[in-house]
């Protein structure tokens, strides 16, 4: 049995090639939050302040888990408009559940979840037995939700959740003790090197080209390196917060199933061609349904977060603002709108360098005005990148 | 016509019709496909060789006749039903997903899980036997299929269609866009599957390439069937006169 020729490639014109096809997408997005970090703190040096950056991860939790919804509609060329309505009814069910009818914390949680789930059903089964265009069936949902919203939020118009409620303290005071965050990061490295290592022999014993020991042991430095410092930087502040942890780990976990599980896979297969992965025997409707579900619950869930941060919900909670930041921060974090294409770590990095640009322009004193003009001049740019980068894989 | 012993089909059609609309694409066709051995179903364009291999394939369902698996009726209702069954396809649009990697395409809807997640070094292992079998050179494995060549991507299709040992084999113009030395080695490929025991139908709208190693040949003109010729005995001219249905 001959094995295929390998066509030997440059290191150099290989790594322009995977940058300019969007193959290697993190890299250029991680620079840009560095630059975009680095251009306010010279203009602001209490930027970079461990204060400000613990703020920065409290309020980027609950718009980047509405996020990282947003990243599995778009995986399958697909968009929720409805996610900002989403969590705001969320935020109202769970408001008007726990302090006006008196329901458990917990209870008004579930319901405000599950509100979420069915929302996504509907969606998906519109979506393949109708085969409504997704944009224009949650344009309506985004409609119909924020009536919902507004009619559970009653004639007052805004409830308050108390400040002892363990939703508020979770989502404003609960920070990781110390201890636990540096087991947490000696746990996921030795994890991540463990899976390197295993995966690293398997490759060996299968005889197929395993990467060297070298690079293996420099991904597992980065990355112990890089949790390390964001944790002893921020534990000078007030430490991690148990909402911002909540986030990255459920982006880890998304991570995990778009890459490495069979459902993550069917996801990036009916993005990339839903006929194709149909006739590889994919079930398309089912992965449809099940990533609309995910997103509304995922919606659902920040929406949550965001009535404990706030601690009260009105008919303000998930404006339009909401569903444009979650849309842009999965674009800006590098998921293509074109389907197939992206990360789950697109929601973390899309929402950290949208607060970022947010949170500097505060500081530098500026209005509402200049934060949405550079918010959407980033926009732009990434679309632009998003769009450059699919014309060159198809050449 | 036909000289195939008695012996039992693998794959059969009996008064197999499907219509687009008004378009009528298959009308009662009959058809018997046997291990160790490969049919061509040839036809002009638009004579229905495509929905034919829908229909097999379980991409299509017929709207009258039968399909039977051993003898016995079977309802294909969709590719992955036709795959447990053992009949796989390589679609003229090869149905490839292109943001996807070789391997990635290559088990698409049968992937192998270890521990929950996939185990991709028992893919990647496996891919490249299979390349290995086809003698298809391709760069990566692990390179996006849209950085593919024509002819790789159908080697990488071909591939895919032999994971899990099918019984049947279906290519749908498998050597349209391919060059004569790839031509000649994807017939040594075909004779390969025969030998080792793959019943294999093959659509083609050239006569020439498929006659060297097509045992029956079926000729299909306007979705009927008009003609079914022993490979070894019949003659260009009878075949063009089936095809084009021009009396000799």
């Amino acid at each position: 049995m001959s094995a295929p020729l390998v066509a030997p490639q440059r290191p150099g014109a290989e790594l322009w090639h995977r940058l300019r096809t969007g193959e290697m997408s993190a890299l250029p997005i991680t620079a840009a939050l560095v630059l975009i970090w680095v251009v306010f703190q010279s203009l602001n040096g209490s930027f970079l302040s461990s204060d400000n950056l613990v703020n920065l991860t409290q309020q980027s939790a609950a718009t980047g888990v509405i996020a990282l919804g947003v990243v599995l509609t778009l995986h399958l060329g697909q968009i929720d408009l409805s996610v900002g309505a989403v969590s705001g009814l969320a935020a109202a069910i769970v408001a008007v559940g726990a302090v006006r009818i008196g329901w458990p914390l917990a209870l008004a949680v579930a319901a405000a979840l599950a509100a979420g789930v069915l929302i996504g059903l509907l969606y998906g089964a519109v979506h393949t037995r109708l085969g409504v265009p997704s944009f224009v069936f949650t344009l309506a949902g985004l409609l119909v939700v924020g009536g919902l919203q507004l009619r559970v939020l009653g004639s007052t118009g805004s409830v308050n959740l108390p400040f002892q409620s363990w939703l508020v303290r979770f989502c404003q005071t609960s920070f990781l003790p110390p201890l636990l965050s540096w087991l947490v990061v000696a746990a996921v490295v030795a994890m991540y090197a463990a899976s390197r290592l295993q995966d690293r022999a398997r490759r060996h014993r299968a005889e197929l080209s395993a990467p060297s020991l070298g690079s293996v042991l420099a991904r597992v430095a980065v990355l112990a390196a890089v949790l390390a410092t964001a944790v002893a930087y921020l534990g000078t502040n007030r430490g991690v917060g148990a909402v911002f942890a909540l986030f990255v780990a459920l982006v880890a976990l998304t991570d995990l199933a778009l890459r490495r599980t069979r459902w993550g896979r069917f996801v990036r297969a009916v993005g990339g061609d839903a006929e194709a992965a149909r006739r590889a025997g994919v079930p398309v409707r089912r992965v449809l349904v099940t990533v609309f579900a995910a997103c509304s619950t995922l919606a659902a869930l920040g929406g949550v977060l965001a009535v404990g941060r706030l601690a009260a919900a009105n008919q303000a909670s998930g404006a339009v603002d909401v569903t444009l930041t979650a849309v842009a921060a999965a674009v800006i974090g590098g998921t293509s709108m074109y389907g197939g294409r992206g990360s789950a770590w697109s929601a973390l990095l899309g929402i950290l360098i949208i607060q970022s640009i947010s949170t500097g322009l505060t500081l530098l004193n500026l209005d509402q005005s200049v934060r949405y003009a550079v918010t959407g001049a980033v926009l732009a740019i990434a679309v632009v990148i998003d769009a450059l980068q699919r014309r060159a894989r198809e050449q | 016509m036909s000289t195939v012993p008695a012996r039992t089909p693998v794959l059969s059609l009996r008064g197999v019709s499907r219509s687009f609309g008004a378009a009528r694409a298959l009308l009662g066709i009959d058809l018997d496909i046997h291990a160790h051995e490969v049919v061509a179903v040839v036809g002009d364009t638009g004579a229905g060789k495509s929905t034919l291999v829908g229909v097999l394939s379980g991409a299509l369902q017929p709207d009258e006749g039968q399909v039977l698996v051993d003898e016995a009726p079977v309802t294909l209702t969709d590719p992955a039903a036709a795959r447990a069954l053992g009949i796989a396809a390589v679609f003229q649009d090869l149905a490839l997903c292109a943001n996807l990697d070789v391997v990635e395409n290559l088990f698409l809807g049968q992937e192998p899980v270890r521990g929950g997640l996939l185990d991709e070094v028992a893919m990647e292992k496996e891919a490249w036997k299979l390349l290995g079998q086809l003698a298809a050179r391709v760069p990566s494995v692990r390179i996006p299929v849209a950085g593919l060549s024509g002819g790789q991507r159908r080697a990488v299709a071909i591939a895919r269609s032999l994971l899990g040992e099918p019984r049947v084999i279906l290519l749908d113009e498998p050597t349209a866009s391919l060059g004569l030395t790839q031509i000649a080695e994807f017939l040594t490929l075909v004779e390969r599957l025969r030998a080792r025991g793959h019943a294999v139908l093959i659509t083609s709208h050239s006569l020439s390439d498929l006659q060297a190693v097509a045992d029956r040949i079926v000729v299909l003109r306007l979705g009927r069937t008009n003609g079914e010729f022993d490979a070894d005995r019949v003659t260009y001219e009878d075949l063009l006169a089936a095809m084009t249905g021009v009396a000799r």
